[in-house]
């Protein structure tokens, strides 16, 4: 009720209006209150302009140029439709790059489900309500804050001399970590330059997008559900295969929905931890960058937005969009 | 009706317990660890353990001036994009809770593309449509490509206050005669007010901390992550990019704190 005091409260507000001001004020208001419409538009104007000139001119934009080429002499763009940039897309070289951005952003999407899954099961099935709260903050903020923060922490962890080789050492394991390095694709020099480690990093950047659409899901299994297949004679285990299971997956789906696609886009893991072997992202910003090749790149592009695309058809279908 | 009193719930199995022990120890450690080696006496590798402790990195950050470009940079730009993303998620959110209109489904669908799409898509497409034009990279083209995707925040936050208010207050302020420029001022606003802070919380944290699609739109201006995602390829004192690093850890992990509590509703 506090709220409704200072509506009739003249005197709250800075200088009483002059008799001219406030009849002008209110003509205004009834101008606007007769045309709901004009409201609307005032209202929804700016972000819409916004949106729809702004970031959707520019990704039309994008696409277009895709169907443009750069001339190979003088490097200026020929602003001519053609399919020659998706031909030049289509190199051995390319295909490489996309497969082995798929293939890593699929390792990431299953590790963090099953990484994901516990922390998710715990909260919504065990932890007091104060415990969640802190479990559920302890999964958001490193959602929200220091990305790049954090895939540097691995930089740290994962250099030769760091943490994990010292632990490694210590628990005399040095010749199993190096017969692990020797390993073909996924090894290298040290952990901070090898597949493996740009696994782990992205494993651990992404994992709170996984855990809370997942946790989301769990806790709308009804817990009669759960009674009924105990009473009916199922172990727990059963319980968890034959009906927690099926429920939460549309969840897993909603969470693979950002692994994926977050892999997919990243340039900045890559570039920390990866060799010469190019991910969808440094590719893009190479062509950007020093290649100034922005149909190629443009293209280049369109392959992840393609990939989601489909993914987000399967997603759907799947029921994942319930449980975002 | 069964009541499920707190101390009735069934105790985890220990499996369970050491599993979700052990996610959130991988999901926080690595953040201490920069905070230990912010303070290594090590200034060239990263070995384990710090072969000394020292309060002096600190001291050398606060004297670089490339680390206080950087950061005034990134604070001017993440409070002008937050006061952008503020003024236009309110519009949008204010619009599509008061009217019905064609394509208002879209609308939550168009805001939140920025951050669903790859952020090399946003980058790139914003890259190449600003080439086009006359502006140059630097601080205004930055605050184009933050301020589109910390509106949906602004938005989302505003729209579920709206929901949870309820109409009536706004009636009944009308009813007793206030006009709609006085029902925004003493009724929408107090009650939307924490919901913008917390808003602008969060958009703030999200450009302080951007990266990918700032590398496109940034020119030759350097943002504190762009800085340090220089120092990954070519370190340069390498302790002083930990102290920035703790210090960004800080500057984005308060905020999402606050905007949490800000959204919870009142004690009942």
């Amino acid at each position: 009720m506090s709220t409704m005091q200072p509506v009739s409260d003249r005197s709250a507000a800075p200088g009483p209006p002059t008799q001219a001001e406030r009849t002008a004020l209110m003509r205004l208001a009834t101008f606007l209150y007769l045309r709901p419409r004009l409201v609307l538009a005032l209202l929804l104007g700016p972000p819409l302009v916004w949106m729809v000139v702004i970031y959707l001119g520019s990704l039309v934009f994008l696409l277009i140029q895709s169907f443009f080429s750069l001339d190979p002499f003088t490097g200026q763009v020929i602003r001519v439709l053609t399919l020659a940039t998706y031909r030049d897309l289509w190199t051995p070289a390319n295909l490489d790059i996309f497969l082995r951005t798929a293939s890593m952003a699929a390792a990431v999407t299953v590790a963090t489900a099953v990484l994901a899954f516990p922390l998710a099961y715990y909260m919504a099935r065990y932890a007091s309500a104060r415990l969640k709260a802190v479990l559920y903050l302890a999964v958001l903020v490193p959602l929200w804050s220091s990305y790049l923060v954090r895939v540097y922490a691995w930089r740290l962890i994962l250099a030769k001399e760091g943490i994990i080789t010292w632990f490694v050492s210590q628990l005399h394991l040095t010749l199993a970590l190096e017969a692990v390095l020797k390993a073909p694709v996924i090894g290298g020099p040290s952990l901070s330059v090898s597949f493996m480690g740009m696994f782990i990093v992205f494993v651990y950047v992404w994992l709170p997008y996984m855990v809370l659409p997942v946790q989301a899901s769990l806790e709308r299994v009804p817990q009669s559900l759960l009674e009924a297949s105990g009473d009916l004679g199922a172990r727990p285990g059963q319980t968890l295969r034959h009906v927690i299971l099926p429920l939460a997956f549309p969840g897993v789906v909603a969470g693979s929905i950002f692994t994926f696609s977050l892999t997919l886009g990243d340039f900045v893991v890559p570039y920390s931890l990866g060799n010469s072997s190019f991910f969808i992202g440094q590719a893009v910003l190479s062509l950007t960058g020093t290649a100034f090749n922005i149909p190629l790149a443009a293209a280049f592009t369109v392959v992840p937005m393609g990939i989601m695309a489909v993914y987000l058809l399967g997603a759907r279908s799947l029921g994942a969009f319930d449980a975002l | 009706m069964r009541s499920k009193a707190e101390g009735s719930r069934p105790r985890a199995p220990l499996g369970l317990r050491l599993a979700t022990v052990g996610v959130i120890l991988f999901l926080h450690v690595p953040m201490g660890i920069i905070l230990l080696y912010a303070f290594t006496t090590d200034e060239t590798t990263f070995s384990f353990p710090p072969p000394g402790l020292t309060l002096n990195w600190f001291q050398v950050a606060a004297s670089r001036q490339d680390v206080w470009n950087a950061l005034t940079l990134s604070l001017r730009v993440a409070l002008v994009a937050t006061l952008a993303a503020l003024v236009l998620g309110t519009l949008a959110a204010t619009a599509v809770y008061r009217s019905k209109f064609f394509g208002r489904e879209a609308i939550s669908f168009l805001l939140v593309l920025p951050l669903a799409l790859p952020g090399i898509v946003s980058g790139i497409a914003l890259r190449s449509a600003i080439g086009m034009t006359d502006l140059p990279f630097g601080f205004w083209t930055i605050i184009v490509g933050h301020a589109t995707f910390c509106i949906v925040v602004v938005f989302n936050n505003v729209l579920a206050r709206y929901r949870r208010t309820g109409r009536s207050q706004v009636e009944a302020s009308m009813d007793l005669g206030a006009n709609p420029f006085q029902t925004f001022r003493h009724v929408i606003l107090p009650a939307i007010g924490t919901a913008l802070l917390a808003g602008g919380m969060l958009a703030f944290a999200l450009s302080f901390d951007e990266i990918v699609v700032t590398t496109f739109t940034a020119g030759h201006q350097e943002t504190l992550p762009i800085w340090m995602f220089s120092q990954l390829t070519k370190p340069r004192q390498r302790p002083v990019t930990n102290v920035v690093a703790v210090f960004v850890i800080a500057l984005t992990s308060i905020p999402i704190l606050l905007a949490n509590r800000l959204t919870q509703g009142p004690p009942e």
